[in-house]
């Protein structure tokens, strides 16, 4: 089932005392979701991904938009007439019913003709069970399982209507880090067994890079980019979106153009071709160092961390904005921890211009300065 | 792990003088006392010992008549006040201006003095030369015929003391199931929206289980206190609640030992030794039942 977004907006009364201004959430969201696939909202906390969602669910209604889910037009239903299932961020599980009984709950909520029979609910339940493999625990009450066993309880509870869309919130922010990564490749497994047009929302861009089929990165209640996620990590539409995926972040230089080339420190790092001269904030992502003897970039070395598969250099450039520069490389480079200084060559594909006060991206074909 | 369990009961020692100087000996005093016939304050003397105390107490038409009384006003009181309660605590959090003016109002009775309560009940239901009290006044501009509530029908004191006790409990109730219904998460009925649960089913399979505890808590503390009841009905009917015929056992118990003839010490520990027996019975009854249908 395809969702489309039109014009979505939402705003909510101000509740501060002294401006009466009504917050604005979600600013005129337009996406559109293909069938079958696994969306990410992504964006810092208060950015107005958790109202998207919850209008996809129904549990908020927008105050302008539209929503279709496939041809129909589902903006006034009531969440329980759109097919959709939601996935809570605490798991909502009820806690004094059994994990049967969670998973059976939406089931007997129907009424009339769609109510199914005794035998039919059954056989759904363990289906949606046997999905998630909790299908051992069916007698045991919440309180009892563990962060993940819950979790996947909520989705089957979720599954188990066979719903039109699933909806995930901070699906993954209630568990510890080993469980995190499981879980997350268990979600991406049920949502291809399934097929069901999945959209769950994070603020770990890891998490929404890792198993998102596209991604959408919001600010502000406003779409700053979508796309599959290496493309918007390749290709950044401003700085925002640049500095928000990646770990570690992206390194923020200050810079400027002059005769078709990019300066840092005094220094022309690469050459970009058509772009006239100006002020440029450079961002280059901590894989866009190489270490060279005659780079043109010179760094006074801080310190090295090694981390096994890579080794991370942490120097410091007066052209640096934010603290020092973190470049990764790989472990099989020598370097001396206790050299002064390091100088680096720049990977023309890992590194970005951004307009200084719009930070809007500048699209240049940058290439190695000869 | 020693030299701590010595520590804990030093720092539990002077709770635990005070409960065992002014709770478990006075409760093993009565309990002797109510084996001792005739038992004296003055002389510190006793006829002899036997179980001839209850025997005296549980033939005493005034202890049947305060036990039928005490019965018949917590099997009415504790259901009526708490049900009530929990329709007022849904409709106090299903609205949204002004909540917290209504909250304030409807625990005002809580912070007001019994007796005061008692007068003003008084002045509403009793009949004297002057008046038939405000609410014969409706009952009769309604066209029925004015009843003394007070020094009438036995049903109609009844009627006064529970709806008087069911008044003076109700605001306690109330301030703990609103707060018991303020602490339900509130994903809990999103989740249930999204389901498409209706109403009925949500209070009924999700928010009252879930307040369960607290109910629970309400009924208990409630059957306790609805069988220590007595000042509330000495401020209805006066302290001669034998002649009067509304007396109820923590009553009988008073007047045994300070009452019109006064000093029985020994009707009275048994009497209260009784009170203590039925009250323990219903307490675990209540916790037998609550342990299946309460979740924790």
């Amino acid at each position: 089932m395809k969702i489309v977004l039109r014009n979505l907006t939402k705003t909510f009364p101000g509740r501060k005392k002294k401006s009466r201004e009504d917050v604005t959430a979600v600013k005129d969201f337009n996406f559109e979701i293909p069938d079958g696939e696994l969306v990410g909202l992504l964006g810092p906390s208060g950015c107005g991904k958790s109202t998207t969602l919850n209008l996809i669910c129904g549990l908020e209604n927008p105050t302008q938009g539209q929503i279709f889910f496939g041809e129909d037009e589902v903006t006034n239903l009531a969440p329980e007439h759109r097919g959709v299932g939601m996935v809570f961020q605490n798991y909502a599980l009820y806690p004094h019913l059994t994990v049967k009984q969670n998973i059976l709950f939406p089931l007997q909520n129907r009424k009339g003709k769609d109510r199914l029979s005794k035998e039919e609910m059954e056989k759904r339940m363990k289906e949606a069970a046997r999905l998630v493999q909790i299908d051992a625990l069916l007698d045991r009450k919440p309180g009892e399982l563990s962060g993940g066993q819950q979790q996947r309880v909520a989705i089957a509870r979720a599954l188990v209507k066979m719903p039109r869309v699933l909806l995930l919130d901070e699906p993954l922010s209630n568990l510890d880090a080993r469980l995190r990564l499981q879980t997350r490749e268990e979600i991406r497994k049920i949502q291809r067994a399934t097929g069901i047009t999945t959209v769950f929302v994070t603020h770990d861009q890891e998490e929404a890079m890792s198993i998102s089929d596209r991604i959408v990165v919001m600010k502000e209640g406003v779409i700053q980019q979508t796309g599959r996620p290496q493309e918007v990590y390749d290709d950044p539409a401003n700085l925002f979106v640049a500095k928000f995926l990646g770990t570690p972040p992206i390194n923020v230089l200050e810079g400027y153009v002059k005769d078709e080339k990019v300066w840092l420190a005094g220094r022309p790092v690469l050459s970009a071709r058509g772009i006239p001269a100006q002020e440029v904030l450079v961002g280059i992502r901590p894989e866009g160092f190489l270490l060279r003897e005659d780079g043109p970039l010179a760094c006074r070395m801080e310190r090295v961390e090694v981390m096994g598969r890579d080794i991370s250099i942490v120097a410091s450039q007066e052209a640096c904005r934010e603290g020092g520069i973190r470049a990764i490389i790989s472990a099989e480079s020598a370097v001396d921890p206790h050299a002064s200084s390091v100088r680096f060559a720049v990977k023309p594909a890992k590194a970005f211009l951004f307009e200084k006060d719009s930070q809007e991206r500048i699209r240049a074909r940058l290439q190695t300065e000869e | 792990m020693k030299k701590r369990n010595w520590k804990a009961w030093l720092y539990l020692l002077p709770s635990l003088l005070f409960l065992g100087a002014f709770l478990v000996y006075p409760l093993i005093d009565v309990f002797v006392y109510s084996f001792e016939e005739g038992y004296n304050f003055a002389s510190q003397t006793y006829s002899g010992t036997g179980l001839y105390n209850y025997s005296y107490v549980l033939h005493d038409t005034y202890f049947l008549q305060a036990v039928k009384n005490t019965f018949l006003l917590v099997m009415i009181t504790v259901p009526v006040s708490t049900g009530l309660a929990l329709l007022i605590s849904l409709g106090l959090s299903s609205i949204k201006p002004l909540r917290e003016l209504y909250q304030t109002i409807y625990f005002l009775p809580y912070v007001t003095n019994t007796l005061a309560v008692g007068l003003v009940f008084m002045i509403l239901f009793q009949k004297t030369e002057y008046t038939d009290g405000l609410v014969n006044l409706l009952i009769c501009s309604l066209g029925g015929s004015a009843v003394d509530f007070i020094d009438g029908p036995y049903w109609a004191k009844m009627f006064v003391l529970c709806f008087y006790t069911v008044w003076v409990v109700l605001p306690f109730k109330i301030l703990i199931l609103t707060s018991a219904l303020a602490s339900v998460n509130p994903d809990y009925y999103k989740a249930a929206r999204v389901d498409g649960t209706s109403r009925r089913r949500t209070f009924f399979r999700i928010t009252l289980p879930m307040i369960s505890p607290m109910i629970f808590y309400l009924v208990i503390t409630g059957f306790i206190g609805a069988f220590k009841a007595y000042s509330d009905v000495v401020a209805l009917f006066g302290t001669d609640l034998n002649t009067a015929g509304m007396n109820t056992i923590v009553g009988y118990v008073y007047d045994m030992l300070y009452g019109d003839g006064g000093g029985y010490p020994s009707y009275a520990s048994a009497a209260a030794i009784l009170l203590f027996a039925i009250v323990l019975t219903i307490t675990c009854i209540n916790l037998l039942v609550s342990r299946k249908k309460v979740h924790s």
